[in-house]
């Protein structure tokens, strides 16, 4: 499904992906860990087609198809969703008009009619209700105010909403109290299935006891410097980075 | 012979052909004398700093069209709010068209400025307001030198004005270039509201250049509301000088939606003149290739617990260029006055420029002044928040955009206005707005 070979980026001529590798298959969870200023964020703002950033060397593949003169609106259209380590505030538009906005455009986009007032009400109350969050919320200005937590969960409802085939979900379980945590792993675990995959970033174990990884990567100055199995974390989480840096500095 | 030339020495012409005999004669060849002297204004002007009037006063104008130009209704009607029921005053190069108008002496005076100044049944009404608020500034007293027609509204005391009135100018192109002298009063009595409606529209590519005035009197706890749709095409320039005179706990506001024409220049001024007064000003611009609005506003505040709210949002994309220039004064006696202004604009291309000026001046103590002016580009981590969910770029430009006007929006209370400005806000955005956000 995805295939990052040899990805090289930088922004204002400054490297900061040097070479990452990655292959995710259908299916499958990866999670990526790595110290803070490692790249992770990058990376996934690198594959969601954040323009700011220079892709210097290397390819991304979606599908067997080479993403980079894609827009972001086009990669989110095939089915790339990242979900944001800082979601961003968007004063008077509301996440009920936001969402309607983003599925009718990814619809329009695939030459599919809009969706019906009808069937867009039923979603929303559906994903709403997956994601325990109340009606109410769902007119206010998207984030606008939001806390930490309900911005994080705002954003699963979205991927709930939008379906995607790759979802990256960059620190979600950051800011999230322990009972919004299950609610949200355990939306991200319903929708899973064996034709879509997820990406999930954490500094933390914890989500990685719900959302059970098959793979662990550890990115650290802009590579991939080691990946495993879902032990990997088990030992990060004892260890810390240390013994990692000194394996990749020897 | 320049434009300023041509308009006095066509005076005396113009003079002899309306009515000599009337109050309103020693007005105009007392304003005459006043446009003689100061002409027109220039750069050198603290308050022209940024507009310049060359371009547009360089046309030959025609002063008083000739032509009776007939226009169907089916091709105008778009430019009506069509979907409420209202009065109507409407003008073809400048006359009066009764076939598109509806007007009305029931209860209350929705006619013509030509009747008024003639007919000695509003003699009073005349002297007692023609003129009265409008300020000896160039411009308007070259309005007022010709002044001849334009709407009349007077509603006496305890009236509630179901309708809106919709004051329409259009103008047909019939001649080369036209210049239009528009001249509107309105007197609201106690107690009384009123919702008005204006536009200018000219019809061709065919220069015009209207400059208008439009005296607003709001007695004791009376209410105005009125919208201006500036949405001209691209050759046609509007000097539009408004003058509101409040009395006691009266309420009026000004929208005005500026999204077309080619030089638009909004002079603006309210007088408080009694306690407990609301003066509400609020605009919408929305510009594009080398278009040019300047938004000139004064709130006088005189007397005290009274309360002014300025809030403007623009937008200027491509060439264009924007002013803003709020002053606000308040006087020694205007204690516990609230005055709030903001001015708030987006830049969508390096070439468009905006000069934002707040100017107060307070002289009482006691008072709650605020202001902001704010200029910046869209926010870009907003934009590729958007983008990553589906939402191409030009809707999340839009959508953006949209939402930061959208506050201006809530204060208009004809549902049908509002959603028609929507509709062009919408429609100048090149976006889709299927939804009241
Ligand atoms: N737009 C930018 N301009 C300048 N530097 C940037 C930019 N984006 C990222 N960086 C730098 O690149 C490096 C990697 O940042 P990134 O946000 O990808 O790290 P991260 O691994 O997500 O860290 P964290 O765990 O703290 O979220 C950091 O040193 C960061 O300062
Ligand atoms: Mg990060």
């Amino acid at each position: 499904m995805l295939k990052i070979e040899n990805l090289h980026a930088s922004v204002e001529d400054k490297a900061i992906l040097r070479g990452i590798n990655l292959e995710v298959k259908p299916g499958e969870v990866h999670a990526i860990m790595g110290p803070n200023g490692s790249g992770k964020s990058t990376l996934s703002s690198v594959i969601a087609g954040k323009e700011e950033y220079d892709v210097t060397e290397g390819s991304i593949i979606f599908n067997d198809e080479d993403i980079e003169d894609l827009a972001a609106e086009e990669r989110a259209h095939k089915g790339i969703f990242l979900s944001f380590q800082y979601p961003v505030e968007i004063p008077g538009v509301s996440v009920t008009n936001f969402m309607k906005t983003a599925i009718n455009e990814t619809r329009k986009a695939q030459g599919l009619e809009e969706m019906p007032a009808k069937d867009m009400l039923k979603l929303i109350r559906e994903k709403s209700e997956l994601l325990e969050i109340d009606r109410k919320f769902l007119s206010r200005s998207l984030n606008e105010g939001f806390s930490g937590g309900e911005k994080k969960r705002n954003e699963i409802f979205q991927m709930a909403m939008l379906e995607p085939k790759l979802a990256i979900l960059d620190e979600t379980d950051s800011g999230l109290d322990i009972d919004a945590l299950r609610i949200v792993a355990n939306g991200v675990n319903k929708l899973k299935n064996k034709d879509n995959a997820v990406v999930v970033i954490t500094h933390y174990q914890r989500l990685l006891d719900y959302i059970v990884p098959d793979f662990v990567h550890v990115l650290y100055n802009g590579r991939i410097v080691k990946s495993g199995g879902k032990e990997l974390a088990h030992e990060l989480e004892e260890k810390g980075y240390d013994w990692i840096k000194e394996e990749v500095n020897a | 012979m320049d434009l300023k030339d041509k308009l006095v020495s066509s005076f005396l012409a113009f003079e002899n052909r309306v009515d000599v005999d009337t109050y309103v004669h020693d007005v105009r060849s007392d304003a005459i004398k006043i446009f003689e002297e100061k002409g027109f204004p220039t750069k050198k002007e603290e308050a022209w700093k940024y507009t310049s009037l060359n371009s547009v006063l360089k046309q030959d104008y025609s002063l008083f069209p000739q032509k009776e130009s007939s226009i169907e209704y089916g091709d105008v009607k778009k430019y009506f709010i069509h979907d409420i029921d209202s009065y109507k005053i409407v003008f073809i190069d400048g006359k009066y068209s009764s076939y598109l108008s509806q007007t009305t002496h029931d209860g209350i005076d929705v006619c013509l400025m030509s009747a008024a100044i003639s007919k000695p049944k509003y003699r009073l009404v005349i002297e007692n307001y023609f003129n009265k608020a409008a300020t000896k500034d160039s411009l308007s007293s070259l309005n007022t030198a010709f002044s001849s027609e334009g709407a009349y509204i007077h509603i006496p005391k305890n009236k509630l004005v179901e309708k809106p009135i919709q004051i329409i100018h259009f103008s047909t192109g019939s001649e080369a270039a036209t210049m239009l002298q528009p001249r509107n009063l309105i007197v609201v009595d106690e107690n009384s509201h009123v919702q008005i409606i204006e536009r200018h529209q000219s019809l061709t590519n065919n220069p015009v250049l209207t400059n208008s005035v439009t005296e607003i009197f709001t007695n004791k706890r009376a209410i105005v509301d009125y919208y201006k749709i500036q949405n001209d095409s691209e050759n046609a320039s509007l000097i539009d000088n408004t003058f509101v005179k409040q009395k006691r706990e009266s309420h009026a506001s000004v929208h005005t939606f500026s999204f077309g024409g080619k030089l638009i220049r909004n002079n603006l001024n309210f007088f408080q003149n009694g306690e407990r007064i609301d003066s509400t000003l609020k605009g919408v611009t929305i510009i594009g290739n080398k278009q040019h609005v300047d938004h000139n506003t004064l709130v006088h505040h005189i007397e005290p617990n009274c309360e002014s709210h300025q809030d403007y949002k623009g937008i200027f994309d491509d060439s264009s260029t924007g002013v803003f220039n709020g002053k606000v004064v308040v006087e020694k006696e205007a204690q516990k006055t609230n005055a709030f202004q903001a001015n708030n604009n987006i830049l969508i291309s390096d070439k468009a420029t905006i000069n934002t000026k707040p100017q107060l001046e307070i002289f009482a103590d006691d008072v709650k002044c605020s202001h902001g002016c704010t200029i910046g580009q869209l926010d870009e981590s907003a934009m590729f928040y958007m983008r990553s969910r589906g939402i191409p770029e030009k809707e999340a430009k839009g959508l953006l955009m949209y939402a930061f006007s959208n506050n201006v929006l809530s204060s208009v209370k004809i549902p049908e206005v509002k959603q028609r400005i929507t509709k062009l806000i919408a429609t100048k955005l090149g976006v889709n707005i299927g939804f009241d956000l």
